[in-house]
Order: structure tokens, then C-alpha cells, then sequence
């Protein structure tokens, strides 16, 4: 489904990602973890083309996204993606939020949009929210919304950066549980996140990244009980101890 | 002492108001065509596209740069030669009001542009990366997420630069163009009663825009508090 190869980014001398290779195959769940500054959430924007890479390849579902002939939006509008801030539209109702894209890009009429957005609500249990704007939401019911905002567009895979880094600790598990949720379904997942009780939980396979290099891409079984290098072992004793 | 004698203002008041009409269609149409003009410079000063960019950059400098009563001038006496003669306009036609609204759109695009260039910027970046990752065009993006969003929190200042435009728009004298201030000075000097009259026009100016930035302020503060 998502296939990376030997990806790197610079900024002028900067690296912020050094020769990244790995897959995401079809009904996976990949979570993506390391310090701050590891390049995690740019490998990830990577992957939609949100941010341009200068070396190496990644294919999503057999386009490659590098390439300038690839129509990006059109590969974007088929892969879901969650920010950490949200990112709703503040100046539309709910409903305007999850029809919008449906309508502008896929060309689905206007209620045919409002009653899959509706229906998605109804599922992330916001439906009495549909009317409201978004800064009258609590950040958890946000995240929720744009959760719901990406799975109108029927993804073929789902892209979450840090989603519950922006909330307040009690809301960070309703979002979990959307995730979660949608993992049992088999939807195709790379997530970057700190939620290490998320990842052993849902993940199959854990990829650690320090300094814009991937250390670390194992089973979670394996990731958590033996890391092999000494810098995720740093990591995990510090992030575990909570 | 100067006797003050204000008698021959009620009778002058139709002339007045043929004068506030050209004022009042010298402004609006600048601040449509500024705006949207203005729109459009601020989309190219941040094009991508290196070459729309400069050109943007050079229009917003040039006219910033060159003070309004000249700009004028040169839309009163180059322009309409030129024009004349493209579009085969007999010469001595009354090109004066046109020239003027010319004059004052490029003039006000220039400022707009600055303006609205601001409020993108106010946008939040991950507003166009979200747009962006649902599938929009840049264009889209634009249209639908971002210029909302900016013209929301630039009303204000949108309305203010109308304000400022509306009292700029005497500077047509240059051209002998009689609009509010030139039709009341018109009247004044043929009264003999030059003063009074251009107590009484700077009154009017005074509570037009007064009470308009009066309506821009809460305006502004029901918009920051919604």
C-alpha cells in the first residue's frame, strides 16, 4: 500500500531525513515514535506529498508520489490525514466541514455528501454536534471531526500526525478509541504518536526514528520487549515509566 | 472681525449633493476594483510562479512609492491621449470622471493588495496543508479555506482604507472634477462665501467618516468577540 525507499530530505545543510526505507502493507497499523526533532511527522507528510522529499521514492498504492508528473491531489484525496492541530475549518459548520471535500473534489452531490458526513458523525458520536462550528467543540470532539472530515473521503489509507499530542489528557482517549475502533476494521494506518499503550495495543509493526533516520522497524512484540538499539531502549525506559 | 454669513448654503445643497454623488462613485468603484484587483496581486505576490510575484511586488512598490495626486495627474492628462486615440475617442470628450476612477482603482489596488496580503498570511499554515490533504487544488484552497478566512479578519481594516479613500477623493480638484469638495468650493468662490462653505464641506467629510470609523469599531469588536 505505502512503500518508501531510501527517502531523504535536506534543508540546506540540514538533514531532516536520512535514507528512510520501509512498507505499510494493506490492513496494517504502523506507529511511528522517537523524539521530538526525528523527522516522524515529516516522513509522514512525506508520504502525501505535503512536504517535498530530494532523494529516494515512495509509492502509494503504485503512484509515485516524487514523481512531478503525479497528479497530487488527486493521490491526496484518496489518502486521510490527521493533524495534531485539527485543522477544521473554522469559518464552516460541522456538516460544511465533512461535505466540503466530498463535493468539490469527488463530485458527490450535496446530499449525498451531508448523509455520508452525517452518518461518519454518527459514528465518531458527534451527531448532536453536526450544526455547531468548530470552536464551540472541546478539542477531543474536534480531533473526532477531522477523523470523520478524512473517512468521507473512503480512504484507502490513514495517515495520523500526533492526533493527541494538542489535547488535554482526559480527551486523549476518546480520539484513541476512534483509532482503534477503526484499526479493528482494517483500515491501512501509519501513525505517528507518543501513545505507547495505543501502539501495543493496536500497531503490528513499531518504526523508531532518531535524527531523521529510522533505527528501529520491528513487530511490537519485538519493539518492546528487546529493542536493539540503545537510543529506543533510552527512549521507551523514559516515555514507560509514567 | 470676519462676519460669518451661512445663507447660501441651503441653496447650494442640490450642487452639493451632485458633487457627493461623484465622490460616492469615485469611492465605491475604487474599493471594489481595489479589492478585487488587490486580491489578485496579493494571490501573485505569493505565487510561486517567480515571475508574477515580482510583477506584483514592482506594481505594490511603484504606486506606494509615487504620491496619489501625481498618479492622478498623469491618469488626467497622459492617459486619456492614449486611450483617445485607441478606442478613437473624439479629442476634447470629458474623460475627467473616468480617468479619475481609473486613477484611484490602481492607485487603491496597490494598498488593498498590502492588506489582504496580510490577512492570508494570518491564516494558519495547516489550513491549506488540511485543504491540501483532502484533495484540494492550490486555487481551491485558496477560494474555499483560506480567503474566508482572511477577508473575516480584514473587514476592518478593509473599511478603514474606505474611509481614507473617501476623503482622497478630493484630490480630484486636480483635474477641476467637481465632486463634494469641488463642487462646494465651486459654489463658495462664486458666492464670495469661500470660507463658509469649506467650514461646512469639512463638517460633512468629518461626520461621514467619523461616524463610519465609529461603525468600523464595533464592528471589530463583535467580530473579535464572536
Amino acid at each position: 500500500m505505502i512503500k518508501i525507499t531510501n527517502v531523504s530530505k535536506h534543508y540546506g545543510d540540514f538533514k531532516v531525513l536520512t535514507d528512510c526505507t520501509t512498507s505499510v502493507s494493506k490492513g496494517e497499523v504502523i506507529v511511528v515514535c522517537g523524539p521530538s526533532g526525528s523527522g516522524k511527522s515529516t516522513l509522514i507528510k512525506c508520504v502525501n506529498g505535503l512536504e517535498p522529499f530530494q532523494a529516494g521514492e515512495i509509492f502509494v498504492d503504485g503512484t509515485s508520489v516524487g514523481d512531478p508528473k503525479t497528479n497530487l491531489s488527486k493521490l491526496r484525496a484518496k489518502v486521510g490525514m490527521v493533524f495534531q492541530n485539527f485543522e477544521l475549518f473554522p469559518h464552516m459548520s460541522i456538516t460544511q466541514n465533512l461535505a466540503i471535500a466530498q463535493v468539490k473534489v469527488l463530485g458527490r452531490s450535496q446530499e449525498e455528501a451531508m448523509d455520508k458526513g452525517l452518518k461518519l458523525l454518527d459514528r465518531v458520536g458527534l451527531k448532536a454536534q453536526a450544526a455547531k462550528f468548530p470552536g464551540q467543540l472541546s478539542g477531543g470532539q474536534q480531533q473526532r471531526v477531522a477523523i470523520a472530515r478524512a473517512l468521507a473521503m473512503d480512504p484507502i489509507c490513514m495517515l495520523f500526525d500526533e492526533p493527541t499530542s494538542a489535547l488535554d489528557p482526559e480527551m486523549v482517549n476518546e480520539v484513541l478509541d476512534v483509532m482503534t475502533e477503526l484499526a479493528h476494521e482494517g483500515m491501512t494506518m501509519m501513525c505517528v504518536t507518543h501513545e505507547m499503550g495505543f501502539a501495543k495495543r493496536v500497531a503490528d509493526r513499531v518504526i523508531f526514528m532518531d535524527q531523521g533516520r529510522i533505527v528501529e522497524d520491528d513487530s511490537k512484540e519485538e519493539f518492546f520487549a528487546n529493542p536493539r538499539s540503545e537510543r529506543a531502549q533510552q527512549f521507551l525506559a523514559k516515555i514507560l515509566h509514567h | 472681525m470676519y462676519e460669518f454669513d451661512w445663507s447660501s448654503i441651503p441653496g447650494a445643497l442640490p450642487f452639493l449633493w451632485e458633487g457627493m454623488k461623484v465622490t460616492l462613485v469615485i469611492t465605491v468603484q475604487a474599493v471594489l476594483i481595489g479589492i478585487v484587483w488587490g486580491t489578485l496581486l496579493a494571490m501573485m505576490r505569493l505565487s510561486p510562479i517567480k515571475a508574477l510575484s515580482w510583477f506584483a511586488a514592482g506594481y505594490v512598490n511603484l504606486f506606494r512609492a509615487v504620491p496619489l495626486v501625481m498618479v492622478l495627474l498623469w491618469f488626467f492628462l497622459i492617459v486619456p491621449e492614449f486611450v483617445g486615440q485607441l478606442f478613437n475617442i473624439p479629442r476634447g470628450t470629458d474623460m475627467r470622471l473616468s480617468s479619475a476612477m481609473a486613477g484611484f482603482a490602481l492607485f487603491e489596488s496597490a494598498y488593498y493588495s498590502e492588506i489582504i496580503r496580510a490577512g492570508i498570511q494570518s491564516v494558519p499554515k495547516g489550513q491549506i496543508s488540511a485543504a491540501s490533504a483532502l484533495g484540494m487544488t492550490y486555487s481551491q484552497a485558496m477560494r474555499l479555506v483560506v480567503l474566508p478566512q482572511a477577508f473575516r479578519n480584514m473587514v476592518p481594516l478593509l473599511l478603514t482604507q474606505g474611509i481614507i479613500l473617501f476623503q482622497d477623493t478630493s484630490l480630484v480638484y486636480v483635474s477641476a472634477l467637481a465632486d463634494f469638495f469641488g463642487a462646494a468650493y465651486k459654489v463658495g468662490d462664486r458666492d464670495g462665501r469661500l470660507v463658509e462653505m469649506l467650514l461646512f464641506a469639512g463638517a460633512v467629510y468629518f461626520v461621514i467618516c467619523f461616524s463610519a470609523s465609529l461603525l468600523v469599531k464595533r464592528l471589530q469588536k463583535k467580530y473579535s468577540t464572536a
